[in-house]
């Protein structure tokens, strides 16, 4: 399976709302099996891509091509039928639902017939656990138990989860580990490497350079909406890395200046 | 795959979790609190209340014909509430309704079924308005159902005063309207017999077909219900029609059965539903709550209403047990949340 087929493309694509440019000529490719680290400082422009991939918006220009054939879609469900699931910074998930109803939320499964369908609930809590427990959540053994009672990483998990067993074959990551701490933040980029090793496309999003040099295969920088950079793992240094993220600005004259402002006060 | 987790035994099975079952689900239950307020409720009542007949045939229905009314409205309002929206429009829907299918039948001479459709069809346009502009806009359902209380109230009043120049309208139906939605059964109004009906629907809605999880996960967290593929608008704007026609139902009920109405908005009937759903456990920003729950919250506001004129408690009192009660559990709401999330089969927690 270890083919280099690019299972999601994008082709030139360009994303602005109304006078607002907001993305720029991107191009960029995602292979199954490989994490893509999307880095760049806040407002770059990482969430408008890649809600520009998931099928929230849009593109203004170019196209976007899935496993090499061009592809357009009219929402985020379309998307997700596509194969691509998005994971928002929460989890998306919903802390006072049960474990097993907000796994299946949109898609119970039922069992009965005509208007008498009843969300079956022990097969919902059967599965749920079960996925969740093979992403080495093993803390997890009631479908019954509310989400809200989950830690940050559990529900991040979780999410995961349900996107890899409702067939998701890219996996899109908005700075998962960004509420987390270091432990929780270990946890989901062990989760990351497992979606990996399990064949997805991993999209990641992250302010961090330490979870990014963790996972990451491929690495691709936003400026102001345009790429800066795109390389694989090990041909840039962590410092180039963090220099990139900080917008092109170099962190040693970043660190100087706050040093500076502190020495004013 | 390693994994460093801190649960020091293994789980032996999630089956293990089977003997407790019955005790989590109990407390996880939002009807738990409302359950225990309502049984306290009624028991202080039937001991001020005894002497005067509060435990008779007779006095159970009295509280439980007030319940009705609010009680039919009451459950739609509170899956509302649960998907994260409010409607105060059915204190305006209400009169409206009843009006509406007084005039027509009773002035114009329309035939019953068809008032009772037109009267349906109306409720279910204001629904329809007040789904369509809250999904629309960002106004929030609050301000868009305030809006329209006062247009379909000013509407009402103003309409009814220019084709019948009255503000009241009185009914004659015919029988079987009478036995269908105006007469009472061993004491108790037809009324109650629908809220019956309708709580044995809503609660399969709510808590056993699919559709009930959709509201719950709109409620809890609308973007993440988008993004799961839930129609979040087309739901909304459906609960909203529902709460319309519902409340439609409880106006028809009510002229049929008083043979009049009057066209003056029902501001009490936004506080008692919302007093309802809240006394029953339903959270005020969505995502928790249930039918039996919001059913016992009616109850015991049925019983402080209506069941004081059974005690010598002073009637004016009823405001102010009202006012504390709905304090208190919304104070305990916190408690029984928490309480639901931290519960969990598995009694080692780190
Ligand atoms: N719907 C929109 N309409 C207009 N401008 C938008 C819209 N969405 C995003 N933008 C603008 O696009 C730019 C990029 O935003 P985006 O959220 O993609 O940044 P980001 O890289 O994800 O930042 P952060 O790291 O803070 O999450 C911002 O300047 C933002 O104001
Ligand atoms: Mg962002």
């Amino acid at each position: 399976m270890s083919n280099s087929e690019n299972v999601l493309e994008l082709k030139n694509v360009d994303k602005s709302f109304g006078p607002i440019d907001v993305l720029h000529n991107i191009s960029l490719s995602v292979k199954a099996g490989e994490v893509l680290c999307l880095l760049g400082d806040n407002g770059a422009g990482k969430s408008t891509l890649i809600k520009t991939m998931a099928g929230v918006h849009a593109p203004t220009r170019g196209e976007i091509l899935m496993d090499g054939k061009p592809i357009s879609f009219n929402g985020p469900k379309t998307a997700q039928e596509a194969g691509i699931a998005c994971v928002h910074q929460f989890g998306g998930t919903f802390p006072l639902m049960s474990i097993a109803r907000s796994f299946f939320a949109g898609v119970e499964p039922t069992k009965g017939w005509g208007p008498f369908k009843v969300f079956d609930r022990e097969k919902a809590n059967e599965i749920a656990v079960r996925e969740v427990r093979n992403f080495g959540i093993t803390r997890i053994e009631d479908g019954d138990r509310l989400v809200g009672g989950l830690s940050g990483g559990e529900r991040q998990s979780l999410a995961i989860a349900r996107a890899v067993y409702f067939g998701a074959r890219v996996l899109i990551l908005d700075e998962p580990t960004a509420a987390l701490g270091v432990k929780q933040s270990a946890h989901v980029l062990r989760i990351v490497n497992e979606a990996k090793r399990r064949g997805l496309a991993v999209i990641f999003i992250t302010h961090q350079v330490m979870h990014a040099m963790a996972v990451g295969d491929h690495f691709a920088v936003l400026i102001r909406g345009s790429i800066a950079a795109d390389f694989r793992k090990g041909e840039r240094s962590r410092e180039e890395i963090a220099d990139l993220m900080a917008g092109g600005e170099s962190m040693v004259d970043l660190e100087a200046s706050i040093d500076g402002e502190a020495a004013t006060v | 795959m390693a994994h460093t987790e801190t649960t020091s035994s293994e789980p032996s099975s999630p089956k293990s979790a089977s003997s407790q079952f019955s005790l989590g689900e109990l407390i996880r239950s939002p009807a738990m609190g409302a359950f225990v307020g309502m049984v306290i409720v009624f028991a202080i009542f039937a001991m001020f209340g005894f002497s005067r007949n509060f435990l008779s045939i007779a006095g159970f229905a009295n509280w439980m014909n007030f319940a009705s009314t609010v009680g039919i409205i009451a459950i739609p309002v509170a899956f509302l509430m649960i998907a994260g929206e409010l409607d105060i429009s059915t204190g305006a829907v209400l009169p409206a309704s009843a009006m509406m299918l007084g005039i027509s039948v009773n002035h114009y001479d329309f035939p019953m079924w068809l008032g009772i459709i037109m009267t349906l069809t109306m409720a279910a346009s204001v629904g329809l308005v007040n789904g369509l502009l809250v999904t629309r806009t960002q106004v929030p359902s609050f301000i868009v159902t305030l809006a329209t209380l006062f247009a379909v109230g000013g509407l009402t009043l103003a309409l009814s005063d220019f084709l019948i120049n009255n503000t009241n309208v009185s009914l004659q139906s015919p029988d079987w309207a009478k036995a269908l939605f105006g007469t009472r059964y061993f004491g108790f109004r037809s009324a109650v017999y629908w809220w019956i009906g309708l709580i044995v629907i809503f609660w399969f809605f709510l808590h056993k077909s699919p559709w009930g999880n959709w509201v719950f996960a709109v409620g809890g967290d609308s973007e993440s219900a988008r993004n799961a593929g839930i129609p979040v608008n087309k739901l909304k704007i459906w609960l909203f029609v529902l709460c319309s026609v519902c409340t439609a139902l409880a106006g028809m009920c009510q002229v049929i059965q008083f043979n009049s109405a009057q066209s003056a908005t029902f501001f009490n009937m936004i506080f008692f539903t919302i007093i309802a759903s809240v006394v029953g456990g339903v959270l005020l920003n969505g995502g928790f709550g249930s039918v039996a729950g919001v059913v016992f919250g009616t109850m015991t506001l049925g019983i402080v209403q209506q069941g004081i004129n059974y005690t010598d408690i002073d009637r004016n009192l009823s405001l102010l047990i009202i006012g504390v009660m709905l304090l208190i559990a919304v104070l305990m709401n916190g408690t029984f949340q928490s309480l639901a999330t931290s519960w969990s089969s598995s009694k080692k927690e780190d």
